[in-house]
C-alpha cells in the first residue's frame, strides 16, 4: 500500500466548484421549490418529476444526456459558444454543470416542504398590513422555512462534493483540470495508490459527515420551534 | 364612513355569498351560525377574493368592481385584518409584530399613534417577548394592536374572543370597548355570540346561508328574530 496523504488540490478544486455549483443553483432551485410549493398550474406533476429525475436515473446516464446537450453539436454548448464563446463539455464548468443537475432534487425536495409548512394566511395576513410581494418573501416567507433551506443547501453541497457519475462522462477525469474528490478517489485506486485513496475517503467521509448532521440538527429544530 | 356591498355575490360551496347592504355604523356585527360565510365576507373586503360580481366600496374608494375588472390588493386597502388564529408572526418580537404594518405610505389619514394603541391595549409589558410565550388573550390584544398600527380605514374582526375561556373574553372584550371608545373606526365585527353582539354592536347584520337575514339595530333584531341561530 502506498503512503497515505491527502491530495489538497483536488480537495480544495473540489470544495470550490460544489460551492460555486450550490451558489448558482440556489436561487433558481428555491425559486422552483416555491413555485411547486405555492402554485398549481398545468404540467406541475411533469415538472415535479423532471425535477427529481436525476435522483433515480444512472447518474452516468445523466452525465450523457448532459454531455449530448452540453456538447459543440448540442443546443446547450451552441448557445455557449455563441453567448460566451467558451466550451463547456471537459471543463471545470462541466463539473460545476453535472454537480448542480445531480443536486437539484435534493435542495428542491427539501425547501419546498419547508416553504409548505409556511402558513399562507400569515403572508396573507403580511400583504393586507401593507406588504409587497417582495416584502412578504423577504419578511415572512424565507425566515420562516429558513431552517429547510439551509438544511437543503447542505444537502446540495454533500451531494455536490460526492459527484461521480454525471462528472465523468461530461467532464472527464482530466488530473489538475476535472479531476473531483471523487474522480480521484477511483484514478488512485485504479493505479494503486491506496493512501492517497484512503486520504481523500477520510476527507469526503467527514465532509459528508458534518453536511448530513448539520442539515439533520437544522430540519429538527425546525420542527421543534 | 361607509362600506357598500352592490349586488356582491361570491360562490362559496354549498351556496353563494350574496349581499347588498349599506354599512355606516360604527361597530357592524355580522353575526350567524358557522359556514354561513362571514369569514369570506372578511376576506373578500380584506381583498384575499374576489366577488364574481358586484362591488365593494369603502368610503366612495371602489375596493372590487366585478364588472369593470377592478380589483385593489390587500396591501392597498387600508383594512386592518384580525384573523381569528391571530396570525402572528412567530418569528418577530410583539413590537416587531406591532410595527410590521406601520408606516405604510398610503394612510389617507394618519395613522394611530403607537404609545397610544400600546396604552389603550394594555401592550407595554409585552413589547420584547415572542408570540410563543403569549397567552390567547394577549395574543389577539398584540394581533389588534398590529391591525390598528397600520393604518387602517376599517377593523376587521374574525371572532376575536373565540377560543378563549370566560375570564380572557370578558378581558378582551374590555379592551375591545376601549379601542371602541379610542378610535374613531369603523369594524366589521364576525361572530356567533349574541352576547358579544349586545357589549359592542350598533348594528347588526344577520347571515344565514350567505344571505342576509336581518339587518338593523341590535335591541329590534333580536326582539324579532328567533334565538335558534345563537350558537
Amino acid at each position: 500500500m502506498s503512503e497515505f496523504a491527502v491530495d489538497l488540490p483536488v480537495v480544495w478544486f473540489t470544495i470550490r466548484v460544489a460551492a460555486l455549483a450550490v451558489l448558482l443553483l440556489a436561487p433558481f432551485g428555491l425559486g422552483l421549490a416555491l413555485l411547486l410549493a405555492r402554485r398549481r398550474f398545468p404540467g406541475k406533476v411533469l415538472l415535479e418529476t423532471l425535477v427529481s429525475l436525476p435522483l433515480v436515473l444512472p447518474p452516468v446516464a445523466t452525465g450523457l444526456l448532459l454531455l449530448k446537450f452540453l456538447g459543440r453539436r448540442g443546443p446547450g454548448g451552441r448557445a455557449a459558444q455563441a453567448l460566451f464563446g467558451m466550451d463547456v463539455v471537459f471543463t471545470w464548468k462541466a463539473v460545476v454543470v453535472a454537480m448542480m443537475v445531480m443536486s437539484l432534487p435534493l435542495l428542491v425536495r427539501t425547501a419546498r416542504v419547508a416553504f409548505e409548512e409556511v402558513n399562507p394566511r400569515l403572508e396573507a395576513v403580511a400583504r393586507t398590513l401593507g406588504a409587497s410581494e417582495a416584502r412578504v418573501l423577504s419578511t415572512v416567507t424565507l425566515p420562516l422555512a429558513s431552517r429547510g433551506i439551509a438544511a437543503g443547501l447542505l444537502l446540495a453541497c454533500a451531494r455536490a462534493l460526492g459527484e461521480f457519475g454525471a462528472t465523468i462522462l461530461v467532464a472527464g477525469n482530466i488530473p489538475g483540470r476535472t479531476t473531483t474528490i471523487a474522480t480521484a478517489i477511483y484514478n488512485d485506486v485504479q493505479t494503486g495508490l491506496d493512501g492517497r485513496a484512503y486520504g481523500l475517503l477520510a476527507v469526503s467521509a467527514a465532509l459528508a459527515f458534518g453536511a448530513i448532521f448539520l442539515s439533520e440538527v437544522w430540519l429538527k429544530r425546525r420542527t421543534n420551534a | 364612513m361607509t362600506l357598500s356591498l352592490e349586488g356582491f355575490r361570491l360562490p362559496l360551496t354549498p351556496f353563494a355569498l350574496e349581499l347588498d347592504a349599506v354599512l355606516s355604523a360604527h361597530v357592524t356585527a355580522v353575526f350567524g351560525p358557522s359556514g354561513a360565510g362571514k369569514t369570506s365576507l372578511l376576506e373578500a373586503v380584506a381583498g384575499l377574493r374576489h366577488p364574481e360580481s358586484g362591488r365593494i366600496v369603502l368610503s366612495g374608494r371602489v375596493l372590487d368592481d366585478a364588472a369593470a375588472g377592478v380589483r385593489v390588493p390587500p396591501r392597498q386597502r387600508a383594512v386592518g385584518y384580525v384573523t381569528q388564529d391571530d396570525s402572528l408572526f412567530p418569528h418577530l418580537s410583539v413590537a416587531g409584530n406591532l410595527l410590521y404594518g406601520a408606516g405604510r405610505g398610503l394612510a389617507r389619514k394618519p395613522p394611530f399613534a403607537e404609545e397610544r394603541v400600546v396604552g389603550v391595549l394594555g401592550l407595554s409589558p409585552l413589547l420584547d417577548r415572542r408570540p410563543s410565550t403569549l397567552s390567547g388573550g394577549e395574543r389577539r390584544r398584540v394581533a389588534l394592536g398590529r391591525a390598528l398600527l397600520s393604518a387602517p380605514e376599517i377593523l376587521l374582526l374574525d371572532e376575536p374572543l373565540s377560543g378563549l375561556d370566560r375570564l380572557l373574553k370578558e378581558r378582551v372584550l374590555e379592551h375591545l370597548l376601549k379601542v371602541k371608545a379610542a378610535f374613531p373606526l369603523p369594524i366589521l365585527y364576525v361572530t356567533h355570540e349574541a352576547t358579544e353582539v349586545a357589549a359592542l354592536a350598533d348594528e347588526v347584520m344577520i347571515l344565514e346561508s350567505g344571505r342576509i337575514a336581518a339587518l338593523g339595530a341590535p335591541g329590534e333584531i333580536f326582539r324579532d328574530a328567533a334565538p335558534a341561530s345563537q350558537a
